[in-house]
Parts: C-alpha cells; structure tokens; sequence
C-alpha cells in the first residue's frame, strides 16, 4: 500500500464534546460496517465503557475511504479518553498517529480539558485541525467557539467543519479534511523494523496481543522480532490490523502502518508498553524514546474478599497492568485484610475502573481500602520515605517532618460561578495563584491544591457547586512541606490498620468525628456493645457506640412460612460474607471505603 | 400395629369480614358464589391430589382449617371438606382445628359434630381501643361471648391468639391482657409481637411502636404470667397446658409431610416444598390439575443438606430443641458432626444449650438472636 494514502490520526476533546460519537460515524461513513451492524459507539467495546459512557482505554481501527479524488485511503483511527485522569493513555495514542482531530463543542467552547488534550497533541508534533461539533443544539455558537480557538489555542480555525456527530451532519467535510490536512506518514519500508508498542492485550488463546505503529520497516509473519528494552525474543505468528471490533489478519505491516502481531508470548511483561519491537537478526540501531514512566498519584489497599483468592487477585492485577501500563501494584499485609496489594492509580475515576474491571472481568470480590497519595517523610536519621500506606508512618518520634503532594488546578468555569468555586478551593486548603479572563463570561480560575484533597470527592464537588459549568485540569506541581497526622480508628478497642488515613491536623477533629459516625452506621449491631474510636498519636479525639444487639427472631413460622424464613436467613448469610472479621467484630467490606462518603448528606 | 404414613393437612379459606390492618394473609370479603365455587374446588384439588400421589398408607393426623375467618363458612361446608378427606385417607384420631374471629357467627355444636375439636380464636387484645387500632371487627366483650358459646358447646381444646407491642401500647396494657387471657382456662396460648409486613396498611404509616427493649420485655412478660397460670412455653411464640401442644404445628417443626389445599397454601410432600398460586382467579379458573401444578411458586426440592437445616432450623423454634438421637436416626450422622463449628460458637455465646446427649436448644436470649443463630445452620 501506498504510504502516501495512509491517514494515522486521532480524535481530541474535552469529556462530552462527541468524540466517541464522531469516530461511530467516520467509522458508518468508510462504509467498513453497514449502518444495521453499528452498535452505538462501537468503539467502547468493554460493557464498562458503554455504561459509564466514557472511553477509558485506547482502541484503533482501520478502515477504507473513497475520497472524492478518486482515491482509496487508509484511515487508522485511534480512539482516546478524554478524562483527565488518562493523560497518560492519551500520550500514547498520540505517539502512534500523525495528527489529530480536535473536537469543540459548539456550545460549551473550550475547556480545560481541550486545552490539555491539544497541549498534548502539539507536544507530538501531531498536526491538529478543529471540527465544531453539536452546531444544531439551540444553543450553538460556532462563530464564538472559532475565534476562542483561534485566541486561546492559536490554531486556525476558519472554514473548519461545522458538524452534529449526533445526527451526521458534516462528517463528509471532516473526512476530505482528514485527507487533506492530516499529513501521510513517513519512513522506509526496507529499513531494518523498527515499531513502537503503544497498547497490548491478553488473550487466553493467543498470548499477549501487541498494538504497535511501524515506524520504519516492516513485520511479518514468521519473522523472530526483539523488543529492545526487555530483551524479549518471539518468533510472529500472526500480524494485522483492527476492524471495528475484530482484529483482522495480514501478509504483512509496513513502514507508517498501524497493527499488531502475536507471538505466542505468554509472559506479559515482556512487551512493555513504549517499548521498540525490531526484528531479533536485523535490528535497528537507535529504540525509539518510548514514554516516561507514568507516575502513579493515587493509592489504596486492594485485598481479595476471600484470603483464598490472593492469588487470582495477583493473576489478575498481573493481566489488567498488560492492558493498563499506568496501573502499579505491590504486594502488601494488613492485620485486618490479611494479604494484598497497594495499588497505585492515575486518579480516583481509574482506581474505581480498576477495581470494576478486576470485579467484572475476573470475577473478583474485593476490599479496598480508602485512597491517598504518596506523602514524603522525612526522618530525623535524615533518610527519606515514600509513605503510600498510613499504617506505615513510622513513630512521631523518628519523623522531623512530613510533604504532601501538591497540584497546579486550572479550573475553567462560567464567571457566575466564581465565588462558589473559590470558596471550595479555599476549604480544600487551596492556595490561589490568579484568574485569567477568557472573554466576558468565562475565567480561567487557577490554584495550588494539596492533591490528597482533590482525590476523593473534588470533581463532584465542582460538578455540583457550579451546576456543571466548571471544568477541570491539573499537573502535580511537587511536595510541600504540611502539618499531617495519622487518624487511627479503634474498633472495640483495636486499632484496624486498614482504616487508618493521612489527614491535616487542622481537620483531623472534624473527619475523626465524622468517620465514627459513618462507622456507626456501616458496623451492623453485634452480641455486645461495639465502641468505634477515632485517635490521633493514641489520643481518642472521638466516639460513637453501635448498641448491642436485643432482638432478631420471626414470630411466626407455620407450613407457609418457611420458604420465605429460609429466604431471609440465606440473605443474612449473604451479609455475613460481606463481612471482615476484626478481633470479634465483623466489618462489612463497603465500611473501609468509608472515608470517601464523609461529606455525603452534608 | 404397622405405622401409615403421616400427614397433616392445611385447608385454606381465605374469606373475611373485613381485613385487618396488619394482616398479610391472602384473604378478602370474596361473595357468596365465590365461597361456593371455591369450595368445589377444593375438593376437587383433594381429589387430584390423592389419585396422583396414590398412597393406601396415608393417615390423616391433623387438619387445620385457617384463613382468613374459616367461620364465615357453613359448617356443612367445612363438613363436605373433611368428608372428601376421609374418602381418600384414614384419620388417626386426628386433632382438627378451626380458626374462629370474634364477631362472626360460629355454630359450634355442629362443629363438634362433624369432627372438629380444637378451636383457635383471634383474640388480640382485651382493650377494645388496641382492636381498633388493629383494625379488629370485635370488642373484648364479643371475644368473651363467642368463647362461652364455644365451651357451653362442649369444646375444651381451645386457642387465643394474643397480639402484643401493639402501637401505643404500654406495659400495663400488655399485663393485663396477658393476665386476663391466662384466667380464661384455655388450653393453648399463642402470642405474637406485631410484626408490621411490608404490603400491609401498617407498612408505611407512622406507628407508636414499643422500643425494641419494651418489646423484649414484653416477650418475658408473656412466659413469666402464662407459667404462673400453667401454661408452657414449647415455641418461640406458643404457650399450652402440658398435653395441649397443637400437633398440627408441631408436624410442620419436625419435618413431616403436610398437603396445602386452597390458594397460598404450601405443601411439603415427598421432600419437596411448593406453594399454590395466590390468585382467587387463576385458582377457581384452571381445568386440570396439571395446570393447578404450573402455577405453584417457591417449589423447591430438599436435599439431604437442606433437610438437615430446616430440621435443625425448625426444631430449634421449639423449647425442647433438637434431639441428636432423632437427627442420627434421619441422617446418619451426629449434630456435631455436621453443625460442630456453629453449635459451639453459638454455646459459647450463651444463645445455644447443648445436653449431655448432644441435643440442642436455644436458650433464653437465643430464643431473643433466633436468626441470628439459624443463619450458621444453612
């Protein structure tokens, strides 16, 4: 195939614009499928995705355009998430294509989310042409949108496409200006291969799938490729390209291609994700620079419900991380929880997919503990520590002091909304750095957040607070040093590791009181009277009682009734499953992520 | 003499004066015709149902005729009923019984006549303000009328239900309706807290209840005063004059076969549990027993592990417990053996009595955590 008539791109947007929706209809549009087999967005083919309504992991696809030259083109669309916890998905995607669609609403504008995906694509030397999308809402603007895109990003943005994704309204304009300004791939077929991996899957008959862009060179069946940073050698069994929801076989892949090959490889870790596959007798001299290593900013305790499933749990983590190079895990033991792992995550929306994920796709049941970041101690002896678990902060004695982690926030928000969305800054313990005006009624609110007080409910808070018209982005900006102390939580008494939690000193009276009182109605009634105590440094800060249990007994049970008292029994037995045992006190699971709901009802 | 094969029959009548507020029977103030048809159909079933199973062994240990108010019938009905039964089965001496409400009018000679000798009366209360708030057709006076007839009829085996943590009740109230009951010279007691179901008009409305620790009291209350009056506790909520115990109730805590005949009405034949349909309409419009049978609901099989927890589940609702002589008998195996692990968590926790031949029972405050210590039995 002709190099010159291959198109390797990618839609951008902020969460909602339509991406997902447009790539549907480019996809309906190359004829590739029949509009009878589209699925709605057949993209997001995890029942996850479809539910959330969001696109977590990279997908490409390949299809064929008859453009109106005359020509055939190879389009290999490659499909990304927009939400800010998967920046790191999105580099990926981007490194495998040559330029990018950048989808605006045409009604919200810009976003914060637009302007970090766009920042993304031009740190790729991606080149990117915008399409104006939703233009038949009532409430569209395109003639405003363009000219913000052309102030704010500073790409031009006249004569771009004006569609509805929605409804197929202009999609023939984005498909010639795919042709047009996306520019073809470059590189030598003959050279020695040289391909970067930026996504892979395991598949129980196949071994590990490996999503790859061919740079240079080319891959074919039988060839013995080398990936060049695990050293990992495989002979290909089997190369070729994404339909839409099927992995089609070829000959072979070339020089700007988009594909994958299998090669019996059972051990997923041989084929890291940025990684460069070459092949094992010819290879090239230089690896590509591949990505830096993504950094984890959330963590939490992730243990089987039943002890016996550790290691399932570990199979599956193992896997998962396959599919998910920004997931990290180690092993860990909780007094409470027994064996487990401490798993870091990008954010909180990718620890809940995570545990979703392992839930669903591995039919796990699991305890998770409640998220924080990685606090830095620095110890009087002078050394320094990651603490990413709570329950191993070392004595008060040992520490000289302690930093949390701190994130540069942009928040882009209608100006109506400005003093609500201040206001949660300030009680998130943020630092105000300044405001930009983006035009008349719409700022570009930036603050200094400790990062351990956006992970749990931020977004929703913003969500809430300016009725949906906030937007939100952030970078970790470093560590700071901050007045912290660990909440320790006793349970009839004993300490439960698990419950443990990094709070400031300021707040650490209110969220103490609060998480007893969450306790209080988590913990079912027991035999005894259960004291649920919240201590910072052995002092007990508060307190809440869970009364003792006096009465669980069915009055009447003649012939007709015993089904349905067997019934009740079994459902109570459920629930006992459902329960950690903790000295002689049994905790429903659902209780250790108890404080993520502190402020509901508030 | 060789043993026949037992089995305690239920006859549902679900016809009312008016329902009761805290009542999830399946019951209505059907018409006259209603009433008839169904009676016909119960028959009909009875029939069905002893020429599928056929069965020459059968023996007939008791009949229990329950609703609804069953005395809103004819006794020539009910007589037709136990006529059909003695065609296809013989009775060994069986206890029979009827429920009877206050109010409505029961020809009590004639029950005697036709066989019946065990009489349960809805009583509920002696206050006739807490009958009100039960939504009772009666008074205490009316209660008390219906119970002379009944014993210058000549029956001596009789049944009060009582109903206490009645909304607004204290326990003064409950004392003296307890106290009042226990002076009637009855034989059998059955007191039940009220339990607010969901489905019911109490479900929902915002009701004086008893605190939980009032209510406990309560339960007590009922074994301390009936005991002084001679009456004993033998299930979580049944009292009787040694001798007394309904036998009817008794077969279905022990694990015998029971046939349900009328609509909602559960069987357990052959180890295997079903319940007929609860609608008046399909019931009185299907043509063939095979059609009857489709529209059972809950059918479930026992195997030898369920039957082992319900005789254990069961067993433990009455005072005397669960023999683990008989256990072994049924199963081959010991109480301990299967149930080692609950039966000593639960005995250390003060809920279970083990004696020293193994037998278990639930103790006071067992009786109180019930279901909390059945769950482990599952």
């Amino acid at each position: 195939m002709d190099q010159s008539k291959i198109r390797n791109f990618c839609i951008v947007a902020h969460i909602d614009h339509g991406k997902s929706t447009l790539a549907d209809r480019i996809i309906e549009k190359t004829g590739l499928l029949t509009s009878r087999e589209m699925q709605a967005q057949v993209l997001d083919n995890m029942d996850l995705e479809r539910e959330r309504g969001i696109t977590i992991k990279s997908q490409a696809v390949r299809t064929i355009y008859k453009a109106k030259n005359g020509e055939e083109y190879i389009f290999n669309l490659i499909d990304t998430p927009g939400h800010v916890d998967f920046n790191y998905e999105v580099s990926r995607s981007l490194a495998a294509c040559d330029g990018a669609i950048l989808v605006v609403d045409a009604a919200q504008g810009i976003e914060a989310q637009t302007l970090a995906n766009v920042y993304l694509a031009l740190d790729h030397d991606l080149d990117v042409f915008p399409v104006i999308n939703k233009i038949d809402l009532p409430s569209a603007e395109p003639e405003r949108v363009i000219e913000e895109i052309e102030d704010v990003i500073g790409i031009e943005a006249q004569g771009c496409p004006l569609i509805s994704a929605k409804n197929g309204i202009g999609i023939d304009d984005v498909l010639e200006a795919i042709v047009e300004k996306i520019p073809a791939p470059k590189g030598d077929p003959n050279a020695p291969l040289k391909a970067l991996i930026f996504d892979s899957l395991y598949d129980s008959y196949r071994g590990v799938i490996v999503f790859m862009r061919i740079m240079e060179g080319t891959i074919r069946k039988g060839s013995t490729v080398l990936m060049m940073a695990t050293k990992a050698k495989a002979e290909v069994v089997e190369v070729g390209y994404f339909g839409a929801g099927q992995f089609i076989p070829c000959d072979e892949l070339s020089a700007g291609m988009v594909g994958y090959f299998t090669a019996s490889i059972k051990n997923v870790r041989d084929t890291a994700v940025g990684d460069t596959v070459t092949d094992a007798y010819n290879p090239c001299t230089e690896a590509l620079p591949g990505y830096k290593k993504v950094q984890s900013m959330v963590y939490c305790g992730v243990y089987p419900a039943d002890g016996a499933k550790y290691p399932d749990l570990r199979d599956a983590l193992e896997k998962l991380q396959l599919n998910d190079a920004s997931l990290n895990y180690e092993p860990e033991t909780s007094i409470a929880l027994g064996f487990g792992f401490r798993c870091g995550f990008l954010g909180l929306l990718h620890l809940e997919i995570v545990q979703e994920r392992l839930e669903r796709e591995y039919n796990l049941d699991l305890v998770t503990t409640a998220p924080g970041v990685i606090y830095k101690v620095h110890k009087t002896d002078g050394t320094v520590i990651d603490l990413t678990n709570p329950s191993n902060l070392p004595d008060p004695s040992e520490i000289d002091f302690m930093e949390e982690p701190v994130v540069s926030a942009e928040i882009m928000l209608t100006t109506e909304y400005i003093g609500s969305i201040m206001e949660l800054c300030q009680e998130r313990r943020g630092r105000y750095l300044g405001m930009e005006y983006m035009e008349e009624t719409r700022a570009l609110l930036k603050y200094e957040l400790p990062l351990n007080e956006i992970i749990y409910d931020f977004f929703d808070a913003l969500k809430s607070r300016s009725r949906g018209y906030a937007s939100f982005d952030y970078d970790l900006k470093g560590y700071e040093q901050s007045d912290l102390v660990k909440l320790d939580i006793l349970v009839n008494h004993e300490e439960v590791d698990a419950l443990s939690f990094i709070v400031h000193k300021d707040t650490a009276y209110e969220r103490g009181r609060k998480m007893c009182e969450k306790l209080k109605e988590e913990i079912p009634r027991h035999l005894f009277e259960i004291p649920i105590q919240a201590a910072v440094g052995g002092k007990i800060i508060a307190r809440e009682t869970v009364k003792a249990y006096r009465k669980d007994v069915l009055a009447k049970c003649y012939g007709g009734d015993i089904t349905r008292k067997k019934k009740l029994l079994e459902k109570q037995k459920e629930g006992k499953k459902r329960m950690r045992q903790v000295g002689n006190v049994e905790i429903p699971q659902d209780a250790f992520m108890s404080v993520l709901k502190l402020d509901e009802g508030k | 003499m060789e043993h026949g094969r037992e089995l305690a029959v239920y006859i549902h009548l679900p016809f009312c004066v008016r329902k009761c507020l805290y009542c999830d029977f399946i019951s209505g103030p059907y018409k006259e015709e209603v009433r008839k048809s169904y009676v016909n159909k119960l028959l009909w079933e009875i029939d069905s149902f002893f020429s599928e199973i056929q069965d020459e062994s059968i023996e007939i240990t008791s009949v229990f005729f329950g609703g609804g108010t069953p005395s809103i019938l004819p006794a020539t009905e009910i007589e037709r009923i136990l006529c059909k039964l003695k065609e296809h089965a013989r009775f060994k001496n069986p206890e029979i019984t009827i429920e009877v409400n206050p109010g409505t009018v029961a020809s009590f000679s004639k029950y005697l006549e036709i066989g019946i000798n065990r009489l349960s009366i809805g009583m509920q209360s002696t206050s006739d303000e807490e009958l009100k708030i039960l939504g009772r057709i009666h008074t205490y006076e009316q209660f008390l009328t219906t119970l002379e007839l009944a014993k210058a009829a000549g029956f001596k085996n009789i049944n009060a239900d009582v109903m206490y943590a009645i909304p607004g009740q204290d326990y003064a109230s409950f004392e003296k309706t307890l106290t009042a009951c226990a002076n009637l010279d009855l034989t059998h007691i059955s007191a039940y807290s009220l339990i607010v179901e969901e489905g019911t008009p109490f479900y929902g409305m915002d009701l004086d209840l008893p605190s939980e620790e009032e209510e406990r009291r309560m339960y007590r209350g009922v074994a301390r005063i009936l005991a002084q009056y001679g009456y004993k506790q033998y299930e979580i909520s049944n009292y009787a004059v040694p001798g007394y115990e309904c036998r009817h109730n008794i077969a279905y805590w022990t694990g015998k076969e029971y046939a349900g005949f009328g609509i909602a009405a559960a069987s357990l034949i052959e180890n295997r549990r079903y319940t007929n349909t609860k609608s008046m309409e399909d019931y009185l419009k299907t043509k063939d027993y095979a059609e009857l049978k489709n529209l059972r609901t809950d059918c479930e099989i026992l195997g030898p592990r369920e039957r082992m927890a319900e005789t254990v589940i069961l067993g433990l609702r009455m005072n005397k417990g669960v023999g683990d002589g008989a256990f072994y008998d049924r199963f081959g195996q010991h109480l301990n053996e299967v149930y080692g692990e609950a039966i000593l968590k639960h005995k250390n926790e003060g809920l279970l009595k083990v004696s020293g031949n193994g037998s278990i029972a639930l103790t006071a405050r067992g009786r109180d955590l019930s279901n909390y210590v059945m769950a482990d039995f599952l």
